[in-house]
């Protein structure tokens, strides 16, 4: 089957323009995310938007408009706990994530009971976006890239060396919160059609990756965006040709590239 | 303020949630100074640090600092962190990321920030490294470079937190050499926390000892003569 007809659907249409901006956004992102030891919080989101939208299922609401305001919420709460000391903050990532997959799934087993729905919005469905879905996805996630690249000398001094940035009068808080939220709303957007479990994933694997291969941050941020854009396609093509979940297949790509960096890395320092 | 003070503290108290670490303190810190805060641990040293960098609030008494100070012209040597230590970036990244403190709302570098930079990382002889990436770098190359972007945030004031911490012996004589440098011939004051007295003495034109119970303000000459200097001199060789 040629790549023309792949496409020529309506669902993966939409699938591929919401997918490759939802990826990009996630990886650069994930470079910040990744280096300054949050990578737990993409996780932590995702379940709590998983929790989210079962409860905008069951109330009637538009899964999209409840989710995103309640995630970046969360993305606040779990921010102020990441910089308190008295607070265990992996903990009480973990307890948030425990929390919101109990409750979504106890909302979603009262109400329209354990479907299909679950599985979906637990491991994404390629079918999941409709026409409106994907239009607020690009102009979402084109906001997303415009103030990550205004901001990004910034959001670089915040991650390499917080003490520095805030002795010389940057505000730290303002970025983190920036970063926080523009990671919500990532996650929310790219949910469903990744799934609850899997979406982190897409934040993490092509920092990682670039890490393996490149020296500079703008090496760093700029593969990590080629190499989220491009796994996604390829994950995107082979969960239509063999009829897998599009989350699992673009993770199993992701971590294919993933093992081939650290293979190139480790001949190189032999 | 005078025209040459940069930083004055009057009668300040200095501590967390209520509780004072450092009480009636009075310090003035002019243009020009070496200043090399010593104590043990706990007594406050880190405290004095951040507040002189405007991130904690004194308690009570006034910290007044120059108008170019208030911006966050400061140059801060903080302590590196384990995050650095597997950070990918180039040392012109870094380097740069320390004109970010300008004012106005700007969002890329202008080509006379590059220019300075360029010029700091020749001044402290790291040219040459300024493609290399910074993970790669010995401790001593690393220091260099975090200073050099200090350089780029201030003119006039640099407050290093322990900097030798990491270093080995040659790299540690390095350091002080090129912020003797720093302060003699490009008239920077500089205001270093450290643990390595002897060393640190050598460069240092004035001493703040911070005890339990005293604090000792004096000439390094001084201080190695009163009791608070003969006794942590005693310590920190033994």
């Amino acid at each position: 089957m040629s790549l023309v007809q792949i496409f020529s659907y309506p669902f993966m249409q939409r699938a591929l323009i919401a997918g490759v901006l939802v990826s990009l956004c996630c990886a650069l992102l994930g470079v910040s995310l990744v280096l300054k030891r949050y990578s737990m919080i993409g996780d932590g989101l995702s379940h709590v938007s998983f929790g989210a939208l079962a409860v905008a299922v069951a109330l009637g609401f538009t899964p999209l408009y409840f989710s995103i305001p309640v995630v970046i919420l969360a993305a606040f709460f779990l921010l102020r706990m990441a910089s308190h000391p008295r607070w265990n903050n992996d903990a009480a990532i973990a307890v948030m994530s425990a929390s919101a997959l109990a409750i979504g799934i106890l909302v979603i087993s009262l109400t329209t009971g354990m479907t299909t729905d679950v599985d979906n919005y637990m491991f994404g469905s390629v079918l999941a976006m409709t026409a409106s879905d994907v239009i607020l996805s690009v102009f979402l996630s084109v906001a997303v890239l415009i103030l990550f690249v205004l901001f990004y000398h910034k959001l670089f001094a915040v991650t390499f060396d917080e003490s520095f940035s805030r002795a010389t009068g940057l505000r730290v808080e303002l970025y983190n919160t920036l970063l926080s939220v523009l990671t919500a709303l990532t996650i929310v957007l790219g949910m469903r059609m990744m799934g609850a479990m899997l979406i982190s994933s897409l934040i993490i694997f092509p920092a990682l990756t670039a890490m393996r291969l490149f020296r500079s941050f703008r090496g760093v941020v700029v593969c990590a965006g080629l190499s989220a854009v491009g796994c996604f396609i390829v994950g995107l093509m082979i969960s239509f040709v063999f009829s897998t979940p599009v989350g699992a297949s673009v993770v199993v790509v992701d971590l294919a590239v993933f093992l081939v960096s650290c293979l190139i890395s480790a001949l190189r320092h032999r | 303020m005078e025209a040459n003070e940069l930083i004055v503290c009057r009668d300040v108290s200095l501590g967390y949630e209520g509780q004072a670490l450092l009480t009636h303190l009075d310090l003035t810190i002019h243009a020009g100074d070496y200043l090399c805060v010593v104590g043990e641990n706990g007594s406050g040293k880190s405290t004095l640090m951040r507040a002189l960098l405007g991130l904690l609030a004194p308690l009570s008494g006034e910290i007044a600092r120059a108008g170019e100070l208030k911006a966050g012209a400061i140059g801060y040597l903080p302590q590196q962190t384990r995050a650095q230590k597997d950070f990918p970036a180039t040392v012109s990244e870094v380097v740069l990321s320390g004109c970010l403190n300008r004012k106005g709302l700007h969002f890329f570098y202008s080509s006379v920030e590059k220019s300075e930079a360029l010029m700091n990382m020749g001044k402290l002889g790291i040219l040459e490294l300024k493609d290399r990436c910074y993970r790669e770098l010995s401790g001593g190359q690393q220091q260099r470079v975090l200073l050099a972007r200090a350089l780029c945030a201030a003119r006039k004031l640099l407050i290093l937190d322990e900097p030798i911490t990491g270093l080995d012996p040659a790299a540690a004589q390095d350091l002080y050499k090129t912020l003797t440098y720093l302060n003699e011939r490009e008239g920077m004051a500089i205001v270093m926390v450290t643990h390595d007295l002897k060393a640190a003495l050598q460069g240092a034109r004035t001493v703040l000892h911070i005890g339990r119970n005293s604090v000792f303000h004096g000439t390094a000459q001084e201080y190695l003569h009163s009791p608070e200097g003969r006794r942590f001199g005693k310590e920190a060789q033994g």
